[in-house]
């Protein structure tokens, strides 16, 4: 149900500019919507940044993944369990770029005889959600050719890499494949695994469904309308230089669609799970050093009215028994 | 006992989901899956809000008439005061990483305790009352209104999470549901929803000084009790000082392990290690406890427990803390102390009196861990050790959550296991160190009623120690955690019969040569040593 709503809601993302461009509203969603999408995705990014850190981290709770620091002659783990800023940088460089703790992922057997429970190396969401966020990123970059005069050297060497295998022509992007392989997955996997079916939510499908849809009519734009890209990027230029205005030349409907959905993607971005590209950062498992034993870790709302039971409400209590015992007290009987 | 099904169905688990979305699925309290609330009278003394008498399977919780305003606004005050605990609620991607990573899960198949669906059971009152989207769309984005059944579904469930953060290790966000399990506790604290095994232990800690409600003559009498069975076990008499100003060192250790079985062998090889060392040591009936329950129940209470400590010390004048084995004591200690009650400036960076080294790590809190502490003698030769002494011991080494995911500690006590035996075996890679498996047991469920359900908890870690019992005729699971102790011999006795269970240090007490000791003949347990089973006492 959560699925076919998710699935709904991108169709009609992609039918209304496309019926709306025909219908001569192409500056709407040529330039007013793009704006409109890039103010609140700013807006909306910042404010829950700021929202989250305005809570502050009252105890030093790092998740530890490997062994301490503690004896010279024991050899610990920097980067699973840091105790200082370097090894949580190590830490944060790994989670992030490789993700680390999903490639610790298993699964779980049970076998009746024995019995046996049994665990497996399970990797299959680690690859994919590593091959879905890397091509993202590329794309993302690629693009980049839209909105700059000139085009950046890096641009260009990520379209040469990405081109290396030099298909077809235009020539084919390794990784508009890759990405929709990679989303596909992630979808299946909802679809078809009963747990995460289980846990799924509409807020888990939607931007799945909103990512192929971005990818597949990008895919169409390039390879089968092939759109005009000159007008395109007159367009995108006008953007980002603050002049906009609709090119001359005619552009594909298709493109309008595209656009929408990517417009759509940002404006749903601040307020959704995607947030989770900045929450990582700020994770107190993941970015705390393990280091209360050794420094003072400072607690802002600390409450130093809390008391422990004093020893002498305790002694008063007991003092009579403490004596008879021969243990030592403060105060004579 | 109580009664609970035998392994051969109990094993009968089934992973696969319902079809029905849980939130329309009723929660059912049935006996062994739940824990009883906390009696009315120690409510009354810990101050804590709605005392009144009630249990689980009532219809009617006598929850306070606007229980719903108290919760929610409970709820604003913690997403203000932790980072962790907004971030937790807004990230979570539902990539079912951490799904089967709970040994709830594991060994009951419950989907509920999925640690994601566990937090899932707050996020969605967190959406349904602060996200204007998630509250047209209602249940498709898995928002609800706090009702009733929201609070008892609440209470089932995170009082069926032990806090081991096993989950957290592969949250790929580093999400930890035992943070989100302590919130959760917090708000049931507000409409007087909690159980008693808990709050009984933390209201004895508070006035005796221990969970058990030693008072301070009982806990002298046992401690001269196991000093004649050492007595009698070695011919030596060890006189521990109590409550002594002056000395060095101050040890704290968890009270079960001065009161139960096999607990009590650890604490007699604390005093041979002590008496060993002829170390300046003072043992202290006020804080007499290492354990701490609020971890479990709050943070005040937390803080107000653990602040014995300190005080402890600085009333005796002693320059640092020793720690006895224990597990959330640790966690305590390593993530909470010195933010909480430090900084403890009147002790000094702990050093040890007999090899001299600098405790760097314990820099800051002062409070040393004795597996290191003992590493590091054993490590400079100062322990005059007989390992054979342990030879009917076949051992393998339980890792206890709070050390390992919460500290890190994993060397330290396999370097001392593996110098006071000589037959040691690990349990298979994905079930130790930072991903080793709960006892069932951990913050505050081992109490009776709740066997079942720990039994179950407890599938993972025993049917590790039945795979090393097989393969490689393992007789002892070693650990360094009271509530371990505790929980794991009834887990061995049914998923791994045959597997007794053992403190670290109850090892290093039967390896120690007392200088002037008689010849032994039995081990702290006065089971005949190896070649001695002929022996006349
Ligand atoms: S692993 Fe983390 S992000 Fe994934 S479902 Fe569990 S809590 Fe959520
Ligand atoms: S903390 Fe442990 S018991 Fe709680 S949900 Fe996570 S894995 Fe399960």
């Amino acid at each position: 149900m959560a699925a076919f709503y998710s699935f709904l809601a991108v169709l009609a993302l992609i039918v209304i500019p496309w019926l709306g461009v025909g219908m001569g509203m192409g500056a709407l969603f040529g330039i007013v919507l793009p704006y409109i999408a890039i103010i609140i995705f700013m807006v909306g990014f910042t404010m829950r940044i700021v929202d989250w850190a305005k809570s502050p981290v009252p105890f030093c709770i790092p998740t530890t993944g490997g062994q301490q620091k503690s004896l010279p002659w024991i050899k610990n783990s920097p980067w699973d369990n840091p105790y200082d800023k370097k090894g949580v940088f190590m830490r944060m460089v790994l989670e992030v770029l490789c993700f680390r703790s999903l490639f610790r992922n298993t699964s779980v057997k049970l076998q009746q005889e024995g019995p046996k429970v049994g665990y497996s190396s399970e990797k299959s969401l680690w690859l994919f959600a590593l091959i879905f966020h890397y091509c993202f990123l590329l794309i993302l970059v690629r693009h980049l050719r839209f909105f700059m005069a000139p085009v950046p050297y890096p641009v260009h060497i990520a379209e040469f890499l990405d081109s290396i295998l030099q298909i077809g022509l235009p020539v084919m992007y390794q990784s508009d494949a890759l990405i929709l392989a990679g989303l596909l997955f992630l979808l299946a996997r909802r679809v078809f695994d009963g747990k995460v079916r289980y846990i799924s939510l509409m807020q888990d499908y939607f931007p799945l469904l909103l990512l192929v849809g971005i990818v597949v009519t990008g895919i169409w734009m390039r390879y089968v309308v092939k759109v005009d890209v000159i007008a395109v990027k007159e367009l995108a230029m006008g953007i980002v230089t603050l002049h906009p205005h609709m090119p001359k030349a005619a552009i594909d409907p298709s493109v309008y669609a595209h656009l929408t959905l990517v417009c759509a993607l940002f404006i749903y971005f601040p307020f959704s799970k995607l947030m989770h590209m900045g929450g990582v950062f700020l994770s107190p498992t993941r970015v705390a050093p393990n280091m209360s034993r050794r420094a003072m870790w400072v607690n802002p709302w600390n409450d130093p009215s809390i008391k422990p039971h004093s020893y002498a409400a305790y002694e008063d209590d007991f003092r009579e028994k403490m004596i008879e015992a021969g243990l030592p007290v403060d105060k004579q009987a | 006992m109580a009664k609970y099904p035998p392994p051969e169905e109990l094993i009968k688990i089934n992973y696969t989901t319902p079809v029905k979305s849980w939130m329309d699925t009723k929660t059912a309290f049935k006996p062994g899956n739940f824990s009883y609330p906390g009696k009315p009278d120690i409510l009354k003394y810990l101050g804590m809000p709605n005392p009144r008498e009630w249990t689980p399977t009532d219809d009617d919780w006598k929850l306070p008439p606007d229980w719903q305003r108290i919760v929610m606004e409970k709820f604003r005050s913690l997403l203000k005061k932790y980072r962790s605990f907004k971030i937790f609620m807004d990230i979570c991607v539902r990539c079912g990483a951490c799904a089967d990573k709970c040994h709830f899960f594991i060994g009951g198949g419950d989907p509920k305790n999925m640690p994601v669906l566990r937090a899932e059971l707050l996020r969605s009152i967190y959406r349904g009352e602060f996200s204007a989207a998630a509250k047209v769309l209602g249940k498709l984005a898995g928002a609800r209104k706090l009702e009733e059944d929201v609070i008892k579904e609440w209470f089932l469930y995170f009082y069926q999470c032990t806090e081991c953060r096993r989950c957290s290790l592969f949250c790929p966000y580093g999400i930890d549901t035992a943070e989100i399990t302590m919130m959760a506790r917090e708000l049931l604290h507000e409409v007087g929803c909690n159980i008693n095994w808990i709050l009984e232990p933390a209201a004895n800690c508070n006035r005796t000084g221990n969970h058990l409600g030693i008072q301070p003559h009982a806990y002298k009498d046992m401690m001269d009790f196991l000093c004649d069975d050492i007595e009698e076990i070695t011919g030596k008499r060890i006189r521990p000082n109590v409550n002594k100003k002056g000395c060095e060192i101050l040890f704290i250790t968890p009270s079960g392990d001065i009161f139960a079985d096999p607990g009590i062998y650890t604490y007699m090889g604390y005093l041979i290690l002590f008496e060993h060392l002829g170390l300046d040591v003072t043992w202290s009936t006020y804080a007499s406890e290492g354990g701490n329950f609020g971890l479990f129940t709050s943070d005040k209470m937390m803080k107000k427990l653990n602040a014995k400590m300190y005080a402890e010390a600085e009333r005796l004048g002693a320059k640092w803390i020793l720690g006895g084995e224990c597990g959330h004591m640790w966690r305590v200690i390593n993530q909470y102390m010195s933010t909480m009650n430090g900084p403890a400036d009147f002790l000094e960076t702990p050093v040890s009196p007999i090899t001299g080294t600098k405790f760097d790590a314990a820099a800051g809190t002062k409070m040393l861990h004795i597996a290191e502490f003992t590493a590091d003698l054993i490590k400079h030769g100062k322990l005059n050790l007989d390992p054979s002494r342990n030879d009917n011991f076949k051992t393998t080494f339980h890792d206890s959550c709070n050390p390992a995911r919460g500290m890190g500690l994993f060397e330290e006590p396999r370097y001392v296991l593996k110098n006071v035996c000589r037959y040691f075996y690990e349990m298979p890679e994905n079930t130790i160190r930072e991903q080793t498996f709960c006892c069932g047991g951990g913050a505050g469920l081992n109490n009776e009623e709740f066997t079942e359900t720990r039994l179950r908890g407890g599938l993972p870690r025993g049917n590790a120690v039945k795979y090393v019992r097989d393969r490689h005729g393992v007789n002892n699971l070693a650990c360094v955690c009271a509530i371990d102790r505790a929980t794991l011999p009834p887990l061995c006795d049914y998923w791994a019969p045959g597997v007794g269970v053992s403190g670290l240090h109850e090892l290093v007490g039967n390896a120690i040569i007392l200088d002037g000791e008689k010849k032994r003949t039995t081990d702290l347990r006065q089971n005949p040593l190896p070649g001695m089973e002929d022996e006349e006492e």
